[in-house]
């Protein structure tokens, strides 16, 4: 277990190492000068003369050699420095960890929230495979990996938030400032972030319950005379739940790829909002480095989830 | 050589041989929701050549003065005509961006999942046939364009290509490149401890011919499966992707940009989003219907796998 542990992690670095190396490709190979498309998103008043942009090149160090910026970065990304915003001049580390904890929020939630309820579902749907709870339960499934985000949304804005009026179509405020308040703000975005989540989690469950059921191993245990709460619960879900550790694994790149939907659609101030507006200002400092935090925490995720994975289930051999 | 007949082609007893399409076509065919799924696939292509027929407005061309009408109001640059599903605020008919929106769709969908299936399965065979350094060189890569959401991803490139159909089918084709070379991969590296693997290298096959005429024939299956499905998955992606305004740009008709202009108007003119949204679940779930089937047509022992 240790000897793998190293390893996998070793390989998680080079990794995470590749990934800045496309990273930076990616942004440098923009065509023209990032600070130029920056200058221009400004609108027409800039009047910058060939040696203040000059000026700002040496302060951003665009004149270096590819290399020496990309080990720059590196370098600073390594001691905590994630570089300073174009758009918003400020230390992007300071950014970040100002919106991470509102993302993580409504993540957290969702994530939680969609895969308790998708694991409930899909033992429910298995147990009674054929019945009309199975039948909602895999209609509902299918309309979770089919919906666009944006649909639920909209719908959800336009049923509970407009004609209704009973929740905040947008806007967040933390958990500091009181349960329901906070609460109110996040109903929406957690639905609509977690019901794809919830749909692949009914759906893997139904279909491991239903794998499960069908062993020797629980033929005894109904043969022993258990009632059917003791064979599900105590037998069945134990095995049936190694699948899902992928998924939540999964979940987290889903909620932070919908955190970018989401989070514009409810004018949630979190990571996606905040890499959305740069894409917009064309900061690519905060795009490179942003991009770079949420892709390290999603590897760190896989690693985590491998691990749990031979330590849920020890036919799984490491080789 | 000697002519020397052996004894199995003198045989010609064997049981009629019905080819394996045949069969994967039946059983798909016996399943109500891929018939389903498959006529909305066909009608939706129909709708997508047949556009100019079927629209009775020009889809990129306004007329101001029929901005945000309600559906079916009549029209007032074409008397006799009406907006069965009401005007945006350019005048423009959302039924006949609908329509054409279908072609945007259908296009983005199939020629980038056509092009990074083809990438990702030869990325994905050659890493997995020739291992190595460069298999895990290859693998390695698609590990960390796997490390972002697909979404992310997609938005990462986009931005930096900038907006525009041909920009998004490549934003999304390397989010999806990862996918099909790490199902690819896996596929080759078990199919490649066969018996016929040796033979073939035995009697001489090159490596390219192992690779073309032994190894891709038998991963076929599972791929055309990841394929359908990842279709759906597109669709939805360039929907969000044109959502946020960093897809697919008007005038071009584009369902997800139609989705968010109308999000403004959403308390008054709620068909401008709900339509292309409707659209877009639609194209996403005949796709899904159609994945389904043909994973338990094509292989049920792909079942939970894909």
């Amino acid at each position: 277990m240790g000897a793998f542990l190293i390893r996998r992690l070793l390989v998680a670095l080079i990794i995470v190492f590749i990934v800045t190396i496309i990273i930076f490709l990616v942004i440098r190979l923009l065509p023209g000068d990032p600070l130029i498309i920056f200058l221009g998103q400004q609108g027409g008043q800039v009047t910058i003369s060939e040696e203040q942009l000059e000026l700002l090149r040496e302060q951003y160090g665009l004149n270096d050699p590819l290399i020496t910026q990309y080990g720059n970065w590196l370098w600073g990304i390594l001691r905590g420095d994630l570089g300073t915003s174009i758009y918003y001049h400020e230390d992007v580390g300071k950014l970040m960890a100002e919106r991470f904890p509102v993302t993580l929020h409504i993540g957290l939630v969702s994530l939680i929230g969609s895969n308790l309820l998708g694991i409930i579902l899909g033992i429910l749907a298995a147990v009674r495979r054929g019945k009309w709870i199975d039948y909602i339960v895999t209609t509902t499934a299918y309309i979770g990996v089919t919906i666009p985000q944006f649909f639920i949304a909209i719908l959800l804005v336009y049923s509970v938030g407009l004609k209704l009026g009973w929740l905040p179509i947008a806007g967040y405020k933390p958990l500091s400032e009181g349960l329901w308040e906070s609460t109110q703000t996040i109903i929406m975005p957690v639905i609509c972030l977690g019901f794809l989540s919830l749909a692949g989690a009914a759906r893997i469950m139904r279909s491991s319950m239903l794998e499960i059921m069908h062993q020797d191993y629980i033929r005894t245990a109904w043969s022993k005379g258990l009632s059917e709460r003791a064979v599900i619960f105590k037998h069945a879900l134990k095995n049936s739940l190694i699948p899902m550790v992928t998924l939540i694994g999964i979940g987290v790149g889903i909620t932070f790829g919908g955190s970018v939907i989401v989070e514009q659609i409810f004018a949630v101030p979190g990571v996606g909002r905040l890499l959305v507006t740069s894409i917009f200002a064309q900061d690519y400092i905060v795009i490179q480095s942003g991009t770079l935090v949420i892709a390290i925490i999603i590897i760190l995720t896989n690693v985590l989830v491998d691990i749990s994975y031979g330590w849920l289930d020890p036919r799984i051999r490491y080789n | 050589m000697v002519e020397k007949k052996s004894v199995i082609t003198d045989f010609q007893e064997t049981p009629p041989r019905t080819s394996e399409w045949n069969r994967v076509w039946k059983v798909f065919l016996q399943r109500k929701t891929a018939v389903f799924g498959l006529v909305i696939l066909v009608l939706l292509v129909l709708v997508a050549i047949f556009a100019e027929l079927l629209a009775p407005f020009d889809p990129v061309k306004g007329h101001l003065a029929d901005s945000l009408k309600p559906p079916g109001a009549e029209s007032t640059l074409k008397p006799g005509s009406h907006y069965w599903l009401g005007t945006d605020t350019q005048g423009m008919d959302t039924l006949s961006r609908l329509i054409f929106g279908t072609r945007t769709a259908l296009l983005v969908s199939f020629v980038t999942a056509a092009v990074s299936a083809l990438a990702g399965i030869m990325l994905g065979l050659l890493a997995g046939y020739l291992g190595g350094f460069v298999g895990a060189l290859i693998m390695r890569v698609m590990d960390a364009l796997m490390g972002f959401p697909m979404l992310l991803l997609a938005l990462f490139m986009a931005a930096v290509l900038g907006s525009g159909i041909q920009n998004v089918m490549i934003a999304l084709g390397v989010a999806m490149l990862p996918g099909y070379a790490r199902v690819m991969n896996g596929l080759t590296l078990s199919l490649k401890e066969n018996e016929y693997i040796l033979a073939g290298k035995a009697i001489g096959a090159t490596d390219a011919r192992i690779m073309v005429r032994h190894i891709l024939p038998n991963a076929l299956a599972p791929m055309i499966v990841l394929i359908t499905m990842q279709l759906g998955n597109l669709i939805l992606a360039e929907a969000a992707l044109s959502f946020l305004g960093i897809g697919i740009k008007p005038p071009t008709p584009a369902w997800g940009a139609m989705a968010s202009n109308g999000y403004r108007y959403l308390v008054s003119y709620p068909m401008l989003s709900f339509a292309p949204s409707i659209a877009i679940m639609l194209v996403a779930f005949a796709f899904q219907l159609v994945g389904d089937s043909l994973r338990d047509a094509l292989d049920p022992r792909l079942r939970g796998l894909l």
